[in-house]
This record gives structure tokens, C-alpha cells and sequence, in this order.
């Protein structure tokens, strides 16, 4: 008996399920017909059915009608959805989907929308796109019925809910009902729980719906509980966006890092100010875009490598050429910085001169890697991944930097020469060649910071001056001769710039954080982390 | 009676070439006035745009000098200071324009009208008037340097720190002027001016007097920085900078020096700037451009640092070869004059004024050396 009752239920829902089949089929056409008679009225009740019967099929129709390409073809009143192809327009029948020849705008009558029907028909494709097997598509639905709230769709998204197997999208759903709901006339139990489920969203769409709901409603309690959910997600948005700024500011105080932390080395170690430092990020940079090149000519199939080959040889090139400008033109003005400071500032003249002639003065193009490109969402924080790189790289870079500087003997070498030069001296310590070394790295390092630089700005001979000031500034600021303080004194930067950029505008905000260093070097002469002992004067 | 005061301090060297630049600036004005055109010393009115430019970049290079070459205090931001004297001129040439302009407006310069300004910025009141301009450009500067120097010197910040604080300055001031809501022309600056005084920028006999006029500022700076280095007051601040704590541990009041001499070499800039502007008629933000203080500290360099008069030396020669090189060799200029700044400080600490002493010393020890 069981299975004779199952047997009969299965063959009902059978049946069932292919009259509402062929009822949905015989009502298609009808439905279509609706949509092309009538007053705007009419055709809006025409587009609630067409979204009501759930028909796959209905979806191209609808979009075709806002997008003002449904016809009548007036020869035999068959309804058309026309694509512009050339000079005509390729024709397919909207109801069954046949393709129907060419035709021209004469031989047809465009069925007019308006931009109410327009909105009604977006809601509705919606509605109509909530089952669609590609979970994207749904997805999407999902976000344009969230924007446009439309009660009709209730029942469908319901419908949708309950046969939804991706708990993401599952939620998604949720929050898109809750806006219907809410949209709706529903009773009020149930919109307080849509505001609570909004409210838990915390985005900008969910802030408008709630604040729509607080101006419309008519129940004083949905309006105070409405109006409190609007305030609770400014408030997280406002949270979010501090965070982003966070991320935004840390971004750019890898990049102030990246160019500084080498100028730290040569003028926080050694006290040589080398205003050719810039030029060095440049270099690197230059060094990136020939690589580049020679990958693009000759091995295109290593491009996505194209930076980690970069690396090593910008570092070669321009620490190199820092350890020729040591050995022929700064050993001979140790001990007067103002003399390095012209002079250094003379070579950085030389070296734009120089690759401005080789390379031209316009900008070059560096192209990113695939795994650089992109983007992806933490919360409502967008990170993208060339950033996200780039800010790995810095910490990397600044984490080798230390190692080197503490766990090798040339770190050792290197230290010793800086607290005290004629000790080191005697105790064996070749210091001319540490020097060299120690400036080679400097500069050096500065190659690296210009192959990631090389992804975020211009390569034209006038990248490193546009660094210069701002690596001065975070080296004085962090602190001379402390790579820690570099580090704490980029990063402050970068986060204070990006917090006064929406308040101040981009260019006042540099303006001010310049300002605000100028005064606190009067205050802190040595910068934040300042070296202690007798050592420093 | 205050000149011969001053000319007493001021060795015998300088009051000659002081003497020479008076001259040198009336004979260029005399030449183009009334020696007729084609004659053989007729000098053409470009020679004295070109001489007047030079003497108000000598100017300039002598307010760095002083700073610099007597005072320890390398600023690579003296053109900050020219710029704002510049402007300060700039602005009062602005207000000579009058319903002249483009669009024809009485009060508002073309470029306000252009950015939709309703009526005068306060700080552009009082610019019609002359007086007001001529006081504006030496306190305007003067001002900014009493700040800074106010802060840096109390504080004690000095050397590359300074110098690295003044780029700053001068890099945030050149950001701030770019922007068109500082009410000052924005980045295309002012220019298109016609009058000054009356009279009309273009004219020759204007160009004439603009040029004795900064050959006169330049003598005048010569002279006062002469008989200040000359004075007990130059000698402490040349201590200043040889040894400033031992200075300090005697008593003196090191920042009081310092910073008389960083506001009146501020000044000094300042001027320089306004005989600038109208001779060659615009004034962009870039002249704030950290590029610009740093060639200033290089004709101070190349002439000579600490010697008054090789600051203007140098001035004359580079801006000659930055003439010349860019007209015939444009590629070729930057290399020079980056090749400038290494050879300079690598094989003449002490400039070409420096050179010709030590030749000199050199041969007189020669000599005595052949008659002992």
C-alpha cells in the first residue's frame, strides 16, 4: 500500500508539474501578445505576469523590450527581437527563438517602453534570472532585485530560496527578500526581521533600502527600528571605510619604504646624502622595462616572470653603478655632507640626461603579470593583488635588510665602520671596501623599489625626483640610522597622507603632512627613534 | 655720510667691483638709449633683457652666498623666496593690467574671471599701489624666513637637516601655488603684464631703467653684505659657522646671528625676484621648483663660496653657459651642468674666484722664492 500511495503521488506531481508546463507554453505567447497592446499601465501589469510565470524563455524577451529591440513585424504581426547587424537588423522570433531573416526598421513596428516600464522590466528579468543554472547570473539577480525591490518577485524568490545549494548565494537571497519585504506590505513582524537581516549586510545598497523604508513607513515602530538599522550601518561603513583608508595608506607606505629604505642605508649608516638615490629607483625601473622588452621579442611565453627576472639584474645594475659613484666621486667628499649633497645632486642631473637620450622622455610602458592583475574583496575593503604585492615585497625586502644587517659579516663590518670608523679601522676592517659595499646596497635596493614602482607609476626619466623629497622625509622622520623607525615613520606617513586626502584633497594633504614634518623635526631633531649615546654628535 | 660708513668696512677689492657693476649697468643703459640702432655700441633690447636677468640671478646667488658661504646655512630653498618676491611684483603688475585684460574686467585679473572668482581674494587688496607691493616683496619673504629660521635655529637643526627642511619648503609652497584655488594664477602663473609705473613693460627705455635698476639692487646687496662680513658682526657669524657650539659655550647667541642673516638674505632674494618678473614677464609656480634653489647653491659654488663677489661671478658665467648650451646644444645641458656640480665640488672647493687666488699666491711665492 505504501508504495502504490507513493506511486500515485509521484504520477500526480508528473502530471501536475507538465500541465503547469504546457499551461506556462500555451500562456507564452498570450503573455508576449499582453506585452505589445495597451497602455504603459497594461503593459506593466503584461511584464508582472511574463515575471510571474517563471519561464526561462521570458527573460531575452523582456531584456529586449528595454533595451528597445522587441518589434512586430507588420507583415504577419509575429513578435521579433531585432539585433542591429550592419545596415539591417537580424531577427529572431521571441517566442520560440527561430532565427527569422533580416528585416529593416520600415518593414517593423518597435514596441515602446518607457523608463518606468524600463525599471519594472529590470526588476522583473530579475526575478525572472533567479533559477538560472550559471550562479553568477543569480548572483547578479539577486543584487539588481536588492536595488530595485519589487514585491512581486516575493513569491519567486522564495521559490528560489528554497532551492538554492550555495549557502553564499543562499544569504545573498536572504538579504534580497529582506528587501522585498520590505518593499512590500507585509506585515510587521516580518519587516522587522528584514531591517535586522539589512542591517547585518552593512553596505550602501542595504543603506539606502533602510533609508527608503524609514522615509515611507507608516508603522512608528518599523520607522524608529528602520531609522536605528540606517544608523548602525553608517557607522559600519564608516568602520569599513577607515579601514580601507588603513589599507590604502599602507599601501602607499610600502611604496614610501620601498624608496626610502635604501637612502636609510646610505645616509642613515654612512651620513652620505645621495640625492641621486631617486635616480638609482629609476634605473631599476629602466631595468624592468629593457627586461620586459627582450622577454617580449624573444620569449613572450615568460612574460609573467618578466619581474622576478627583473629583480636580480636591477639590483646588479644599479648597485653597481652606486658602487662606481662611491669609488670615483663621494669617497673623496666623506665628511662634508654638503659637498656629497651637491655633487650627488650634479650625477642625478647626468643620469636623467643620460636616459632620457637612450630611451626618450616620454613614458614607458611596463606591462603587469597576470598574477599582479586583479582584485579581490575583504569585507568591503577592495585589495587589489599588484598592492598586495607590492606591499609583500617591501616588508620582504626590508625583512632581508635586517638579516643581512645582523646575521652577516658584512652587517657586522658594516655596523662597526658606522658607530666608529678609525676602531673598525684597526681592528682590520677593510673600510673602504665596506664602504663601497655598504653604498653598493643602498643603492641597490633602491633597483628593487624601482621594479615594483615601475608597476604602479610612470617609467620616465623623472620617476626618482618625484621620490626623493618624500624618502628624505620618512628617513628624518623614522629616525637616522635606525631601519626600524624607517619602517614605522613610512608607514605613519602613508596612512596620515591617506587619511587627510578625503578631508584635504590630495595635493593639500602632501602639503600639510610636509608642514607637519618640518615642525616636528624642530621638535625632534633626530627623528622619532633617535640613536642614543655620544656616537651622534 | 651712512655710505661712507658702510664703504669703510667693505675691503678695496669689492668696492671696485661694486663700482664696476654701477658702471656696468649705466653703460648698458646708456648704450641702447642713445647710441642710435646699428651703430657699433648700440646695445639691442634682448642684451639688456639677458644682463638684466643675469644681475637678478647674481642677486639671488648673493643672498645664498651670504647665508651660505658665511653663515654654515646651505638653503637650497632660496628660490622660495625669490619666487614670493616674484609674485608680490607679479601681483601689483597683475592689478596694472586693469580692464585691459581679455575679459575686459576693472578689479579681477583674466585669470580669476576665468575660475569664476566673484571679487578680489583679501590678500590681493592693497596690490594697485606700488608702495604696497615694493614693502610686500621684502616682507613677504622676510617673513616666511623668520618662521622657518625661528623654528630650525632654536631647535638647532642644522646642516643637511636644514638643507633637507628648506628643499621641503620649497617643494610644498611650489605644490601649493600649482593649485588654482590659491587664488595666485594657479599652474599658468601671471603674465601678460603692460605696465609698471605708467610706464610700458615692452618699452626699451623701461627695459633700460629695469636693468640699472637691478644692476643698482645687486651694487646695493654687494655693498651690504660687504659691510656686514666686514663688521665684528660678520666676524662672529664667520665663527658661527667654523665652530657653532664653541660660538655658543662663548656666549654668543648663535640663533640670533643665524637669523638675522637668513630673514636679510631672504630679503635680498626677494627683491631679486620683483626685478625679475617684469623683465621677463611671468611668474609660474616652477620657480618654486626644488631644482632651481639647488642651481642658485651652484653658481655660489663654481664663483666661489664666501667671497661676495664670486657669487656673482658664477651667477654670470653659468646662466652665459645655460644661454649658450641650450641655444646650440640643448641635449647637452643638463650633462653640463650635472658634470658642473661634481667637478666643482670635487676639484674646486673654492670656486673660480678661489682659483685665480691660488694661481696668484702660487706665482708670488714663485717669485719669492726665485729672489730669495
Amino acid at each position: 500500500m505504501p508504495f502504490l500511495r507513493l506511486l500515485a503521488r509521484t504520477l500526480l506531481t508528473l502530471a501536475s508539474v507538465s500541465i503547469a508546463g504546457m499551461a506556462l507554453a500555451a500562456d507564452l505567447p498570450s503573455l508576449v501578445a499582453n506585452l505589445t497592446t495597451g497602455s504603459f499601465g497594461d503593459r506593466e501589469t503584461a511584464v508582472g505576469a511574463l515575471a510571474a510565470s517563471g519561464d526561462a524563455r521570458a527573460a531575452p524577451i523582456l531584456e529586449a523590450l528595454a533595451a528597445g529591440q522587441l518589434y512586430i513585424r507588420k507583415s504577419d504581426s509575429v513578435v521579433v527581437i531585432g539585433k542591429p547587424d550592419a545596415n539591417r537588423l537580424a531577427l529572431t522570433e521571441a517566442i520560440s527563438g527561430k532565427p527569422a531573416g533580416q528585416g529593416s526598421e520600415a518593414e517593423l513596428d518597435r514596441v515602446r517602453v518607457n523608463n518606468r516600464l524600463r525599471g519594472i522590466i529590470e526588476a522583473a528579468v530579475g526575478s525572472l534570472t533567479l533559477m538560472s543554472p550559471d550562479p553568477r547570473v543569480r548572483r547578479g539577480a539577486a543584487d539588481s532585485l536588492l536595488k530595485r525591490p519589487d514585491p512581486a518577485a516575493l513569491a519567486a524568490l522564495d521559490a528560489a530560496i528554497a532551492a538554492e545549494k550555495d549557502p553564499r548565494i543562499k544569504a545573498v537571497f536572504g538579504e534580497a527578500r529582506a528587501a522585498v519585504v520590505l518593499a512590500s506590505d507585509s506585515p510587521k513582524p516580518q519587516k522587522l526581521e528584514a531591517i535586522a537581516i539589512l542591517r547585518d549586510r552593512g553596505d550602501r545598497d542595504s543603506l539606502s533600502i533602510l533609508q527608503g523604508a524609514a522615509n515611507s513607513a507608516s508603522d512608528a515602530d518599523v520607522k524608529a527600528a528602520a531609522n536605528a538599522a540606517a544608523t548602525s550601518v553608517r557607522q559600519t561603513l564608516a568602520a569599513w571605510e577607515a579601514a580601507q583608508n588603513v589599507w590604502y595608506g599602507i599601501s602607499l607606505g610600502s611604496v614610501l619604504l620601498l624608496a626610502a629604505i635604501g637612502l636609510a642605508i646610505t645616509f642613515g649608516t654612512m651620513g652620505v646624502i645621495n640625492m641621486a638615490h631617486g635616480e638609482m629607483v629609476m634605473l631599476g625601473a629602466y631595468t624592468t622595462f629593457v627586461v620586459q622588452d627582450i622577454i617580449r621579442t624573444s620569449a613572450p611565453h615568460l612574460f609573467d616572470m618578466s619581474l622576478v627576472i627583473a629583480l636580480p639584474l636591477a639590483f646588479l645594475v644599479a648597485g653597481g653603478i652606486g658602487i662606481v659613484i662611491e669609488r670615483t666621486i663621494i669617497r673623496f667628499l666623506y665628511g662634508r655632507p654638503l659637498e656629497t649633497l651637491l655633487a650627488t645632486w650634479g650625477l642625478s642631473l647626468v643620469l636623467q640626461q643620460a636616459v632620457r637620450s637612450i630611451f626618450g622622455p616620454s613614458n614607458r610602458e611596463v606591462g603587469a603579470p597576470s598574477w599582479m592583475s586583479g582584485f579581490f574583496q575583504v569585507g568591503q575593503i577592495t585589495v587589489t593583488y599588484g598592492r598586495l604585492w607590492i606591499v609583500v615585497f617591501a616588508l620582504a625586502v626590508f625583512a632581508t635588510l635586517i638579516l643581512l644587517l645582523r646575521k652577516t659579516p658584512l652587517g657586522l663590518y658594516m655596523r662597526a665602520v658606522t658607530q666608529n670608523r678609525p676602531m673598525a679601522s684597526a681592528m682590520g676592517i677593510r673600510t673602504p671596501r665596506v664602504d663601497a659595499l655598504t653604498f653598493g646596497l643602498g643603492s641597490g635596493i633602491a633597483g628593487l623599489a624601482g621594479v615594483a614602482l615601475s608597476q604602479i607609476d610612470n617609467v620616465s626619466p623623472n620617476l626618482g625626483q618625484g621620490y626623493i623629497i618624500d624618502s628624505f622625509m620618512v628617513v628624518v622622520f623614522g629616525g637616522v640610522g635606525n631601519l626600524f623607525g624607517t619602517l614605522v615613520g613610512a608607514t605613519a606617513l602613508g596612512i596620515v597622507n591617506k587619511f587627510l586626502e578625503p578631508y584635504a584633497g590630495a595635493v593639500l594633504g602632501k602639503i600639510l603632512v610636509l608642514v607637519f614634518i618640518i615642525l616636528f623635526i624642530q621638535r625632534r631633531p633626530r627623528g622619532l627613534f633617535a640613536l642614543k649615546g655620544r656616537s651622534v654628535e | 655720510m651712512i655710505t661712507r660708513m658702510l664703504l669703510q668696512g667693505i675691503d678695496r677689492n669689492l668696492r671696485l667691483f661694486i663700482g664696476l657693476v654701477v658702471l656696468l649697468g649705466i653703460a648698458l643703459a646708456l648704450c641702447n638709449q642713445l647710441v642710435p640702432a646699428g651703430k657699433p655700441f648700440h646695445v639691442p633690447a634682448w642684451v639688456l633683457q639677458l644682463i638684466g636677468k643675469y644681475l637678478c640671478y647674481a642677486l639671488l646667488a648673493l643672498a645664498v652666498d651670504l647665508v651660505w658661504g658665511f653663515c654654515g646655512i646651505l638653503s637650497l630653498g632660496h628660490g622660495a623666496f625669490f619666487a614670493l618676491g616674484g609674485y608680490c611684483m607679479g601681483m601689483y603688475l597683475m592689478r596694472q593690467i586693469g580692464s585691459r585684460g581679455v575679459y575686459g574686467n576693472p578689479t579681477l585679473p583674466d585669470f580669476m574671471v576665468f575660475l569664476n572668482y566673484k571679487e578680489l581674494p583679501w590678500f590681493w587688496h592693497g596690490f594697485d599701489q606700488f608702495w604696497f607691493a615694493a614693502i610686500m616683496i621684502i616682507v613677504v619673504p622676510s617673513v616666511l624666513a623668520f618662521a622657518l629660521g625661528w623654528f630650525a635655529f632654536r631647535s638647532r637643526v642644522t646642516g643637511v637637516y636644514l638643507s633637507i627642511i628648506t628643499q621641503a619648503m620649497t617643494f610644498a609652497l611650489m605644490l601649493a601655488f600649482f593649485r588654482n584655488d590659491m587664488g595666485l594664477g594657479g599652474n599658468n602663473g601671471m603674465t601678460d603684464f603692460k605696465d609698471i609705473l605708467g610706464f610700458s613693460v615692452q618699452a626699451d627705455g623701461t627695459r633700460a631703467v629695469l636693468c640699472l635698476a637691478s644692476a643698482l639692487a645687486l651694487a646695493l646687496g654687494l655693498t651690504i653684505s660687504g659691510a656686514i662680513v666686514g663688521s665684528r658682526f660678520g666676524k662672529a657669524l664667520t665663527a658661527v659657522r667654523d665652530a657653532e657650539s664653541r660660538m655658543r659655550f662663548l656666549g654668543y647667541r648663535v640663533e640670533g646671528y643665524k637669523l638675522f642673516v637668513f630673514v636679510l638674505s631672504a630679503a635680498m632674494a626677494g627683491v631679486a625676484g620683483a626685478l625679475y618678473v617684469p623683465q621677463v614677464g611671468i611668474i609660474n609656480p616652477s620657480e618654486f621648483s626644488p631644482a632651481n634653489s639647488i642651481e642658485a647653491v651652484i653658481w655660489v659654488a663654481v664663483g666661489g663660496r664666501g667671497t661676495l663677489i664670486g657669487a656673482v661671478i658664477g651667477a654670470f658665467l653659468v646662466n652665459w653657459g645655460k644661454t649658450w648650451l641650450t641655444g646650440a646644444l640643448p641635449e647637452v645641458w643638463l650633462f653640463a651642468l650635472g658634470a658642473l656640480f661634481i667637478a666643482v665640488t670635487l676639484f674646486l672647493p673654492k670656486g673660480v674666484v678661489g682659483l685665480w687666488s691660488q694661481i696668484r699666491s702660487r706665482t708670488t711665492g714663485r717669485k719669492a722664492r726665485v729672489a730669495a
